[in-house]
């Protein structure tokens, strides 16, 4: 039963969850937290093609995509601080200076 | 030489108005503005009397040729019929006759203005527009196609606006306008518009004469007519539409309005283009395609026709005018008439002679009325003048002989063209004895008003306040102008002498070989002078010797009689005095309407709703449109990913069930 | 019925329901401790496809890493469960909700009618998850994006001192 097709739902299912995460959520963080959820099931979709095709690319690709995340949420997660410190929220919704 | 000289009669003018045009503003001596200005008229005069002289040497058919100067308009359409106008003069018996016309009265009257406008501030710019005006109307009588006679034709119009409203403040009162509210640039819009109704049939005929003889020169035109037969349909339009040109131009019925009012201006102006030149173009053009109205005698019908009633007509109205100039105006009307009366019964020669003699009495008694208003200071009502022959003896025996010529009565020159007129319409294939009495009507009428004019403004008493005014006799700058044109109104008529009056008729047999085409198709008979001709010969000349006079009679000494009829016969009187209401018919039915439709329908409703509406409008929606487009940008970060969102969903479907 | 698909369905399990958790919990603590739960699923699921290195790598830098920053975020901000962070159900989030599931059905559909079936050789794929496999790998066939990475971290580090610091006036 776990033959690459149940690696691929399941990763489908929980990218799926990041993408409601994201357009619903309100909080900044819970949206950034959900990123986290997305990146990390193509991370398993890629490990798994890897694994089953027998290729390592897939792995190597995973180390990089880690990285990446890794410092994109630093720097995410500083522009928020800088972002709570002039607005005193962390709503997205009421972050909407660019609005027409 | 002679060569040379052709484009030469046209180039001095045009550079006499070039260099008046340019720097006569600068020119303080009116001596060297007016003797350049006439000048310039002078030496064409004597251009185009050298070329005459060395024709009369030449055989007939070397008479006739065209020099081009340069071509106009060349359109070459790949097959044959391709279309070239170009710039080039025709002299034969009938140009040089009329450049010599244009040319020496043009002269005299340039001479005049030296001493008329002395002391006004455009000056040099009247001198100018005269010459502009003397090379338009030379371009006109020496065109050797329609084009380049549409041009001149144009430019006359132009000039007599520029001339009519060369005072362009002063009040005037314009027929169809409210007493007090015109001024005479209104006159001269007046006669520029009346002008242009008739060029549109001009125009019209021209593209009929294109579509139907594929060019617009007259040797090939006339050459392809010739071989025609009466009765062809398209002929027949051309030659009325033609005539309605010539109807705008030369003041005939309907579209006389315009030169009465045109006394606006100098009277130089009055004299050179409302008398001698200008509204003879249209006489001119109807002889130069005498051919045309050959093949449609249906169209010489209507010419003779409006030419009758027109000078009846126009003489009732001269008959109460007090405007020393507007009786003379409708006068000028009247013999108009004449001379396309003569046309309508193919008296193509005698319309022309006619012309010429009209040209010296004419200008004769317009520039003595001129003598006579400047000797009133400006006044030019003649229930204000009376007795001025002792002040200007030279001004009032000029203007009598004039008088006596316009009334027919022999030995002057009047007399001999307007008989013939009236013989020809008694005794021609194309006229008939109704023509005949409403021409001699009209011939009565003429010695009566022009009795009456000269009764009251030279002879009696003086009706001014002598203490305040007064007259003295014009300068001689002005007398002999006056004087050389009495000379010639009394020996002009004497190149026309006819037949019957064991004469050559010079004039008309110089004229024949222009007319050939004309006389072959139309197979007049020629008469021999027979009792009837002498008859009625004695009938217009004794209904002439009675209407002056009656008129000095009237005028004269039964004052109180004119004036009970004038109280007895009001409403007749009305009718005349308000010229039949015939402006306000105009104004009525085609000015207000025309105004009403352009600012209701055209400006209104079109050019502001529509176009601006248009324009406007275009501009509201793209406004309205993006105020709505902009509501896409909500600020919102999750808007856009929901977006996103959307877009790939839209991808992927496409991507899958392509 | 054997341990590897038990496993694999255990896992799987928490992997889906800590991430539901994650997306609707109202604290963001609480939310950060699903997600820490999250990971570790998926770092058994790595194992179950022979992935050590990598199921290593995801418990050390994200759960151990990257959470601990969110943590300290968090608490950074005193961020409680405020009245204005209430989320309330828009016509956008529905939509957006339907879109999402659209997408998910389509996909699902992707998977079920194109992947062929492939057999594993775990063997090879043991070999291949290996650090020593993916050490070489970096070392030789992915150097240059190996350096870049460091750029990159040294940029997001200078970045994120820059953007969080108080400003000196």
């Amino acid at each position: 039963m776990t033959d690459l097709n149940s690696y691929l739902i399941l990763s489908a299912g929980v990218f799926i969850l990041g993408v409601i995460g994201v357009v619903t959520r309100r909080n900044a963080i819970i949206v950034f937290m959900s990123i986290e959820l997305m990146l990390n099931s193509v991370n398993l979709t890629l490990v798994a093609f890897s694994s089953f095709l027998g290729d390592a690319t897939g792995q190597i690709l995973v180390f990089f995509v880690m990285t990446i995340a890794a410092a994109e949420a630093a720097v995410g997660l500083a522009i928020i601080i800088a972002l709570f410190r002039n607005k005193q929220t962390v709503n997205i919704d009421e972050i909407n200076l660019l609005k027409w | 030489m002679v060569t040379t000289l052709v484009p030469l009669i046209v180039v001095f003018p045009l550079a006499g108005f070039l260099f008046l045009g340019l720097f006569g503003s600068r020119i303080k001596n009116e001596a060297l503005i007016g003797t350049l200005g006439s000048g310039a008229v002078g030496l064409s005069f004597l251009s185009s009397g050298w070329i005459f002289l060395s024709m009369l040497a030449w055989e007939v058919p070397d008479r006739t040729f065209s020099i081009e100067l340069f071509p106009w308009i060349a359109s070459y359409t790949g097959n044959p019929a391709s279309f070239v106008s170009s710039i080039s003069y025709r002299i034969d018996e009938l140009s040089i006759l009329m450049t010599l016309v244009v040319t020496g009265v043009g002269f005299l009257i340039h001479l005049y203005s030296i001493g008329y406008m002395h002391g006004d501030r455009g000056f040099w710019r009247f001198f100018a527009y005269m010459n502009l005006f003397i090379v338009a109307m030379l371009n006109l009588v020496l065109a050797d196609n329609f084009l380049l006679m549409f041009l001149g034709w144009e430019g006359v119009g132009l000039c007599s606006y520029l001339l009519i409203g060369f005072w362009h403040d002063r009040k005037f009162d314009v027929g169809g306008y409210k007493p007090g509210t015109a001024t005479t640039s209104d006159a001269a819009k007046k006669a520029f518009i009346v002008n242009r109704i008739g060029d549109v049939g001009f125009l019209i005929a021209m593209f009929l004469i294109v579509d139907r003889f594929g060019s617009l020169n007259f040797e090939s035109v006339f050459g392809a007519a010739s071989v025609l037969t009466p009765g062809n349909v398209t002929v027949f339009w051309i030659a009325l539409l033609l005539f309605i040109g010539a109807t705008g131009k030369s003041a005939q019925i309907p579209l006389y309005v315009w030169l009465p009012d045109a006394m606006a201006g100098p009277t130089p102006v009055s004299a050179l283009i409302h008398a001698a030149t200008m509204v003879t173009a249209g006489v001119y053009m109807v002889a130069r395609c005498s051919i045309l109205y050959a093949l449609a005698p249906d169209a010489l019908t209507i010419v003779a026709i409006v030419g009758a009633a027109t000078a009846f007509f126009a003489g009732t109205m001269g008959l109460v005018q007090n405007d020393i100039k507007k009786v003379l105006a409708y006068s000028t009307v009247s013999q108009l008439g004449y001379m396309f009366l003569a046309m309508g019964v193919a008296a193509f020669g005698a319309g022309i002679f006619h012309l010429m003699t009209h040209a010296f009495f004419k200008a004769l008694l317009f520039l003595g009325s001129g003598a006579v208003i400047h000797a009133m200071h400006e006044e030019q009502d003649i229930q204000k003048m009376g007795g001025l022959r002792a002040a200007m003896p030279v001004t009032f025996w000029t203007f009598l002989i004039g008088a006596l010529a316009i009334s027919g009565i022999p030995p002057l020159s009047g007399f001999f063209s307007k008989d013939e007129i009236l013989w020809k319409a008694f005794s021609s294939d194309y006229g008939s004895p109704l023509l005949w009495v409403v021409g001699v009507a009209g011939a009565a009428l003429t010695a009566l008003y022009m009795f009456r004019l000269v009764s009251l403004t030279f002879e009696g008493g003086p009706r001014y306040d002598a203490h305040h005014v007064h007259p003295h006799e014009a300068p001689r700058t002005m007398t002999i102008p006056l004087i050389l044109l009495a000379v010639l109104s009394v020996i002009g008529g004497f190149v026309g002498i006819p037949e019957s009056l064991l004469g050559g008729n010079a004039i008309e047999h110089w004229l024949d070989p222009v007319f050939q085409r004309a006389h072959a198709r139309l197979e007049l008979q020629p008469h021999d002078p027979d009792v009837v001709e002498y008859i009625l010969m004695a009938v217009s000349v004794g209904l002439a010797v009675a209407g002056i006079l009656a008129g000095r009679a009237l005028y004269l000494r039964l004052r109180d009689l004119v004036e009970q009829w004038q109280r007895r016969f009001a409403r007749i009187y009305n009718l005349l005095w308000n010229k039949y209401y015939v402006d306000e018919l105009y104004d009525a039915a085609v000015v207000r309407p025309i105004v009403t439709l352009s600012e209701r329908l055209l400006w209104k409703w079109f050019d502001v709703g529509i176009i601006d509406g248009v324009v406007n409008g275009s501009a509201a929606v793209t406004a309205k449109v993006g105020e709505w487009v902009r509501r896409i940008q909500t600020g919102v970060a999750q808007v856009y990913a929901t977006v996103f969102l959307a877009g790939i969903l839209l991808v992927v479907t496409w991507l899958l069930f392509r | 019925m054997n341990i590897e698909v038990v496993l694999f369905v255990i896992l799987a399990v928490t992997f889906v329901g800590s991430g539901i958790m994650v997306i609707t919990r109202r604290s963001p603590v609480l939310a950060v401790l699903y997600l820490i739960l999250n990971f570790f699923a998926l770092a058994g699921l790595y194992l179950t496809l022979q992935a050590q290195f990598i199921a290593v790598i995801q418990i050390i830098v994200y759960a151990g890493a990257i959470m601990v920053l969110f943590l300290f975020v968090i608490m950074l901000l005193n961020l409680k469960d405020e009245e204005k962070l209430i989320e309330k159900i828009s016509a956008r989030k529905v939509l957006a909700v339907g879109l999402s599931a659209a997408v998910l059905l389509e996909v699902l559909y992707i998977i079920w009618s194109a992947t062929p079936a492939i057999e594993r050789n775990v063997v090879k794929a043991e070999e291949l998850g290996s650090v020593e496999a993916i050490g070489k790998a970096l070392f030789s066939d992915f150097l240059f994006p190996f350096e870049v990475t460091s750029i990159v971290l040294i940029v997001a580090i200078v970045g994120a001192v820059i953007l969080a610091k108080k400003k000196l006036d």
